[in-house]
């Protein structure tokens, strides 16, 4: 059932959208294709659901030991925008430093940047226990005006004919394309496989991973085996943070090379999504976050071939989600039909 | 009308529909359940609303729309969580993506489009006075019915058998399940009123605060209503306290922008934002009355037979 629940939510998703076709008057079935499948028949279209993949499943792993540990950051597209800011310090602030060192050392900073400000909830929540949901969501807002104050003021390409984006990264500064003779697609991909593997070792192998699942499953069993909650939150925000730093700056790195008013369609939220379709599962993350890359994917695609809207992705993402956690009821309860004098209280498969 | 006048009225056009969705966002937490959804509902409403003046072209059918349409969404959180005994959290964040979603995809049509504005309230002599006039005889309904809303959840909570029950389950769903009383039920009406007030809310956006309809025009309002909640420690008259401080300091950033302070529009654009986390921080320093009040059940799923 664990595998089958999200399976059979992405199945009520898809039905749901073929209704919501034929709402807008589009053939259902042909609509689907033209949206999910037509988008992955071509070779250039794969390297750009790798690009859009690539955010998604770091975010999608990081915010997998947040919500196994009971830490609810949903601020991770601020994280992203922090960290793709502190990455382009270098090429933006200091372009004269060249050399192979160069893109490392703009990695590190992104990392740094999502981890500080991811520090800034976790430090609210266990210093003066605030709502960690709230705060981490305001900071988005926080972080999407500085990034636009940014970019229309001090780092503005003084070249860039007044358009608010910043100059163009050198090529030492960019992450390298992995297939040029085929598409866009870069090392970033890679990454984002390497890191969402390395942090299922942690969850699955490592007494650090064993933590996040007691903490998260019984914080009271927790406190008996003597593990920190306070340290755990600070341990789950900032990896959460670390994963949306490198998302922010593969990004801004890898497929734009500059920077600019926005660096983001909502990955940070998406990756709430991911997270929940992998089953708080990073192995189940990336699977997850190459099915949300699709739906922006055929959202583009959908918009051009079938001339509906591309707000037609975020309502496709929010039915995944919703039905994923629907069909979450298949692996917590066990059905039953019920047949009571006081139906009531008795609705549905609860 | 005087300069003080025009601000004080701006103040009560931005807290009113904080206020309203912050209202019912508030009986439903009193009841135990969780809705991270009211940015999600609230822009259900506005885009409903809208629809439904524009079409019309009558603001009152705007009005009903909005409201139905914020409990149709709330419906199907409350299904989620209560029937099929979700995380609320997720499915809060489920529903204000799929508002956002939807919204956008409903209101495409509806982009640049005149708006049909709610007039404001008239009475012959009694609008006229100064000051008190336009303040209290001569605002938008949508205002009468936020303040009205705040008296009648405060004296249904406190005063009534029903406010008891409603408030006794969100202390204990278990307890209260085992004196006979429909748990479900009740969170289920309280849902669907936080999702209606919610939708009211959204419909104060695209009827009263700026009659068009633009993408994500909430900016946040749900969230901060959400905020509003935990800063009033789930007491109706706080949340008006709060509504209109939070309501003044938004409109005090657009003024200074305005008369062009020399600080960046940003910043002043996030000024309510970080008010936010500045005053949850504050308020949750205070760790007694925060649990005192917190409903104990607030956000755990409740399954009957156990």
């Amino acid at each position: 059932m664990t595998y089958l629940s999200p399976i059979i939510g992405l199945a009520l998703a898809l039905i749901a959208g073929a209704i919501m076709f034929s709402f807008l008057g589009k053939p259902p079935l042909g609509a689907l294709y033209a949206y999910f499948i037509e988008p992955v028949s071509e070779m250039w279209s794969v390297h750009e659901l790798l690009i859009k993949a690539a955010p998604l499943i770091l975010m999608g792993a990081g915010l997998c030991v947040c919500y196994q540990s009971n830490n609810w950051n949903i601020g991770a597209e601020g994280q992203m925008i922090m960290g793709g800011m502190a990455g382009s310090i270098l090429p933006v602030m200091f372009p004269q430093i060249a050399g192979p060192f160069v893109l490392p050392a703009m990695l590190i900073m992104g990392v740094l940047g999502g981890m500080a400000y991811a520090a800034i909830p976790a430090l609210l929540k266990t210093k003066f226990k605030t709502n960690e949901i709230l705060t981490s969501l305001m900071l988005v807002y926080i972080a999407q005006l500085f990034l636009d104050w940014t970019v229309r003021g001090a780092w503005r390409n003084p070249q860039g004919l007044n358009f608010p984006e910043t100059r163009r990264f050198d090529d030492f500064a960019r992450i390298a394309e992995m297939m040029p003779a085929d598409g866009r697609a870069n090392f970033g991909f890679v990454i984002a496989i390497v890191v969402a593997l390395a942090i299922w070792v942690m969850m699955a192998k490592s007494m650090k991973g064993f933590q996040v699942k007691v903490i998260g499953a019984s914080p009271k069993a927790a406190r008996f085996a003597g593990f920190d909650a306070k340290k755990m939150v600070f341990f789950a925000f900032l990896l959460a943070g670390a994963t949306a730093g490198l998302a922010g700056i593969v990004e801004v790195a890898g497929a734009s090379g500059q920077l600019r008013t926005t660096i983001s369609p909502g990955y940070g939220f998406t990756a709430i999504i991911v997270a929940f379709l992998g089953r708080l599962n990073p192995i189940g993350a990336i699977v997850a976050g190459l099915v949300l890359a699709l739906t922006f994917l055929g959202g583009e695609a959908a918009q051009i071939s079938l001339g509906v809207s591309d707000k037609v992705a975020r309502v496709f993402q929010g039915l995944i989600l919703f039905f994923v956690l629907a069909c979450d009821t298949l692996i917590l309860y066990r059905i039953r039909l019920v047949f009571s004098a006081k139906p009531a209280s008795q609705k549905g498969a609860a | 009308m005087g300069m003080t006048e025009a601000i004080l009225l701006t103040i009560a056009t931005a807290a009113t529909p904080l206020l309203i969705a912050a209202i019912g966002e508030l009986v439903v937490e009193r009841s135990g359940v969780l809705n991270l959804g009211v940015e999600g509902m609230m822009i259900m409403g506005a885009v409903g609303g809208f629809m439904a003046a524009n079409l019309t072209g009558n603001p009152w059918a705007g009005v009903l729309v909005a409201i139905v349409f914020g409990a149709l969404t709330s419906l199907a959180f409350a299904f989620l969580t209560l029937s099929l005994a979700a995380n609320q959290v997720a499915t809060g964040l489920a529903l204000t993506i799929l508002g956002l979603g939807l919204s956008g995809l409903l209101g495409e049509g509806f982009v640049g489009q005149a708006g049909v504005k709610l007039t404001n309230v008239n009475i012959p002599v009694l609008s006229d006075m100064p000051l008190v006039g336009p303040l209290v005889f001569g605002q938008d309904p949508i205002f009468y019915m936020s303040i009205a809303l705040v008296i009648g959840v405060s004296w249904f909570l406190f005063t009534t058998r029903a406010g008891l029950t409603l408030r006794s389950i969100g202390d204990n769903h278990i307890s209260a399940h085992a004196l006979g009383i429909p748990v479900l039920r009740y969170r289920y009406l309280a849902v669907m009123f936080g999702g209606a007030c919610a939708g009211l809310a959204g419909g104060h956006l695209s009827l009263v605060y700026t009659p068009q309809w633009v993408e994500n025009m909430s900016a946040g309002r749900g969230w901060i209503a959400l905020a509003l909640v935990v800063f009033a420690s789930w007491r109706p008259l706080r949340v008006l306290a709060g509504a209109y401080l939070f309501g003044a300091v938004s409109i005090g950033q657009l003024h200074a922008q305005a008369l062009g302070v020399g600080v960046p529009s940003q910043l002043l654009t996030a000024l309510p934002y970080v008010a936010t986390i500045v005053v949850l921080v504050l308020i949750s320093q205070n760790v007694r009355t925060t649990l005192i009040n917190t409903p104990a059940m607030l956000g755990r799923a409740f399954v009957p037979d156990r």
